[in-house]
Formats: C-alpha cells, structure tokens, sequence
C-alpha cells in the first residue's frame, strides 16, 4: 500500500479499533464482577490445608518428637515425671501417659506451617486446623500455651518426684549396703 | 430593631450590586465541587465495573462517602514543599491551574437565563484561559526539583498547546455557521429540537445542512479527541502517566495543593465537554423542541448532556492504552488538523453557495 494509502488505512483503523474496545469495555460493563468481598464473604479453603496449629493436651504423652521435627524451633515442651501412685489416664489411642506435661509452647509467629510437627506425634494430638484469621496487636499474645497444670500443680508434682527418686535411691542404696543371701539370677528391677 | 427593619437590611444587602455579582459568580464554584463529587464516584464505579472488579463498598452504601473521606486525608496530609524547589512557583502552580480551568465556567451557558459573563468572544476566551492552565503545568513541573516532573510538564506543555490547534479550528468552523463567537448566541441558534444540533448541521435550510452534515460531524469527533489531549486525560495522559513518570508534574504535590490539582483535572473535564455540548449538542436546549424546555429545564438539559459525555468519556479512558509521544504529535499536527482544514474549506464553501 502506498503511503497515501496507509494514512488513510491507519486513521480508519485506529478508530475502528476504538469502536471495538469500547464495545468490549461495554460488554465488560454489565457482567458480574468477580470480587469477593472478603469480611462477609469467605471463601472455602481446601480440607487439607496447613494453618494454624491445635494442640490436644489430653492426649499428649510428652515424647517431644512434634519439637525435635519442627525446622524452625517453634515448639517448647517440658515435662516431668509422674509417680507410680498418680494414675494420668489413657489416650485416645488406649496407651498410658506417663508423663506430666508442665509446658508445651508453641510461638505461632516462627512457625512456618511445613506441617512436620504432625507426623511423627504418636497420639495425632497436634493438628493443622482451617484458621487462618489471627493477628494480634502484641506479638507475645503469639505464644500459644496449650498446658494446663497450674504453677502450684507443677511444684508439687516436681516434689514428689523428687521425695520418690530419694525413696528410690536409699533403698537402693540400702539394697547394696545390706548383707544378700544369694539369690538366684533375677530379672532387672524395672525402672520406675 | 423589629422584624421589618431586618428584613429590610437583608434586602438591601442581598440586592446590592456587589453582593449579588459575588453570589452569582459562585454559583458555578458550588455546582463544581458538588459535581467533583458526582463525578469522582462515577468515574471509580465504572472504572470498577469495567474492570470486573466492585469499587469501595465499605464507606458508605456501597462507597458514596469515599470521596469525601479522600478529601479529608488530603487536608490533613502533611505539606510538603521540597528545600529546592523554586517555592514561590511551587505555592503558586495549583492556585494558576485551578484559576485557569475555573475562569471558563463564566462564559458556560447553564441556562438561556443564566451565564456568568455573556461576553461576545466566549470562546476566544475559553481558549485564553486554557492556555493560563498550560502554564500554571509549566510551572509546577519545573518548580519541583524533579526531573521526572519536568518532563511531565514539559511534555504536558507540548501537548496542551498542538492540541489547541485543532480545538481553535473547530471553534472557528461552528463561528463561520453560526456567525457568533457568543456561546449563548451559539446554543440559541440551536434551539428547537434535536434536528437543530449543530452537530447534525444547525437551523440551516435542508438543502445545505445534508451537505454539511459529514463535516460537522467529523468537526464534532475531532473536537471530542483534541479536548481529550487538552485536559490530559488517556489516552492522552502522558503527563500524569503513572507507570513512567509516578504523578508526572505533580509529584511533589501532597495534601491540599495534590488536591487542587485533582479538582483542575475534573473541572476541566467538565467544561471542555460543557463547550462540546454548548457547541455542537445544542446546550441548554430540549431535544424533543417545546416539551420539556424553559430556563430550569436548560440546567437540567446542559448538565445531563454534559453528564453524558463525561461519562462516555470515562468509558474511553478505561479502553485504550497510551499513546507515545510521538504518536501524539503525530495525531495532532498530521491527521487533526489537516482534516479540520480540509472541513473548514469546504464548510465555507457550503455556506457561501
């Protein structure tokens, strides 16, 4: 085409264009928006998606595997021996707890929600649940206790043990001290 | 002091000469900043919906009161004039602006009763004071110590003065058919119905309006485009093109002089557009001849036909992309123009045959 000619194509198509854009724009007018309006509206999120964690401190044996797989440390358990005479139920999954659970602190705000911690717990009590809504104002209100023995619960119960583990270790100690008739071979006492 | 007296006093005070002048001239000033506030939330809400997307829904029923909330954070923004900058130019540019774009609203035809200054050279004058808008850009370009605002204002510049060009043609050929640069003798000859529209040749004999019809009509789209690039609008936004050059000449603008600037740019759209339909869309006047005409309903004629073009206008906005700068000279000097002086010849001619 010449340059005659092009300038004159150029000029009808451009306006042409504009003609078609506008009556795409139009069409675009009158459809539906696609916005969620996310306060009132929520969407669904998938059943297996990793958010916040939830712990079940019934069903806690205190085996700190959850803490020794999390990557970034964000779970802080310590427990304490319980006594023979204290009876601290079953889990859901019909085995004994052994162990009183005195801490088990979770800083949601260093967890990276890989989900690592749910795995090996042996008890499935560590859970991800669906929330994903909880900001706070103060990061120390971040630091999840899912504990429930009270101060007064924990000193007591770290001086029983400690009144059983020196029971134990004077009649040890009064086993070994005493004159024994030879007894024949025995199995190890069990470890209390 | 009695009633009566009172009365009295307010009588005379709202009947001297001077007072009345004052409340008269700012009238336009309080349909401005009430049709600011129109026109932002429709241009927001089309802009959305355009878009597929919905537009502030939360202040307010489904967002009316945004606009006001954004003229309260403006006021109370911090103002910022940077240590280099030229400060009397600085302080003075969105004032220069805004006097410029506003000085027009005197020579609009609200009404066949109402026009600010019924002076007979309304358009020279509108394109007098389209230039004060030039410069009051020019300087707030370069006063901020900014090269990214210079080019805007530079560019700007450039840009509003080709394309005065094409917009002077335009008056000039609807002055030759009408044969008054009066804006109110323009929207009279108009009157009468839709028939009478300028843009579809004016109260002329049949014979000679069929043959000017194309030309008015090809008049009527290039002044439409060139108005456009006058008020620095997209396609033609190369000053404030946000992705380049941030806000353009008004980057270092905050608070209320940002905000006198975003009132200039919608004030001027709303006279270049009153002055497209005072000149080829028939004004103040009823399309449908008698019925529905008379001095209030000439207020609501202009301002729903206006309403209407700025909102096709807005429609414009959100499809086309940018121009470049060369592409905008290119449009002015080599297709606008040529092809107004080709219909400013031939429409004289029609009318000397």
């Amino acid at each position: 085409m010449s340059a005659f000619g092009s300038y004159f194509y150029n000029i009808f198509h451009s306006l042409y264009t504009v003609v078609v854009g506008m009556k795409i724009t139009l069409k675009h007018l009158f459809q539906r928006s696609v916005t969620i309006q996310y306060p009132t509206v929520k969407k669904a999120i998938p059943e297996r998606g990793r958010n916040r964690l939830f712990v079940n401190i019934d069903d806690c044996i205190g085996c700190d595997q959850c803490a020794m797989a999390c990557p970034v440390d964000c779970i802080t358990i310590e427990t304490c021996k319980s006594t023979p005479d204290v009876d601290l139920g079953m889990t859901s999954k019909n085995t004994k707890k052994r162990l009183y659970v005195s801490q088990f602190d979770i800083d949601i705000a260093k967890c990276c929600y890989c989900g690592l911690c749910v795995w090996p717990c042996p008890t499935e009590c560590i859970v991800m649940t669906d929330v994903y809504e909880f900001s706070e104002y103060d990061r120390h209100n971040l630091i999840y206790s899912f504990a429930n023995m009270t101060a007064d619960e924990i000193t007591e119960a770290q001086r029983k043990l400690k009144v059983y583990d020196a029971e134990q270790a004077a009649k040890k100690a009064a086993a070994a001290a005493a004159p024994v008739p030879p007894k024949p071979e025995q199995p190890a006492p069990p470890i209390t | 002091m009695d009633i009566h007296s009172l009365l009295q006093a307010v009588q005379g005070f709202l009947t001297n000469e001077i007072v009345l002048a004052v409340i008269l001239s700012s009238l336009p000033l309080i349909f401005v900043l009430i049709y600011v506030l129109f026109v932002l939330y429709t241009e927001m809400k089309l802009a959305g919906h355009i878009q597929d997307r919905v537009a502030y829904m939360r202040t307010g029923w489904h967002g009316v009161l945004q606009n006001i909330a954004d003229m309260v954070k403006l006021l109370l923004k911090e103002d910022i004039v940077p240590d280099k900058a030229d400060k009397l130019f600085f302080r003075l540019a969105p004032y220069v602006t805004f006097a410029g774009s506003y000085a027009a609203y005197a020579v609009l035809p609200f009404s066949s009763i109402y026009i600010g200054a019924n002076i007979n050279l309304g358009l020279f004058f509108l394109v007098a004071s389209g230039s004060l808008v030039v410069i009051g850009i020019l300087m707030a370009g370069w006063s901020s110590d900014n090269k990214w605002s210079m080019l805007g204002g530079v560019r700007s510049a450039a840009q509003m003065i080709s394309y005065e060009l094409p917009t002077s043609l335009a008056i000039v050929i609807i002055a030759m058919i009408t044969g008054s640069l009066n804006l109110q003798e323009i929207v009279k000859f108009q009157d009468g119905g839709i028939q009478n529209w300028l843009v579809f040749g004016g109260s002329l004999p049949l014979q000679q309006k069929l043959f000017l019809l194309p030309f008015t009509i090809i008049t009527f789209v290039i002044f439409l485009v060139s108005s456009n690039a006058e008020i620095n609008r997209t396609p033609f936004d190369l000053p404030e093109a946000e992705s380049e050059l941030v806000q353009g000449y008004f980057t270092e603008y905050s608070g209320l002089r940002f905000a006198m600037f975003y009132l200039t740019e919608y004030t001027n759209l709303f006279t270049v557009f009153a002055v497209a339909v005072s000149m080829f869309l028939g004004g103040w006047s009823s399309p449908f001849g008698s019925f529905m005409s008379g001095p209030v309903w000439g207020i609501f004629w202009f301002v729903v036909k206006t309403y209407v073009m700025v909102v096709v206008q807005i429609w414009v906005r959100w499809t086309l992309p940018r121009v470049r700068v060369d592409q905008l000279m290119y449009v002015s000097w080599k297709v606008l123009t040529p092809w107004l002086l080709f219909c400013l010849f031939a429409v004289g001619f029609i009318l000397v045959i």
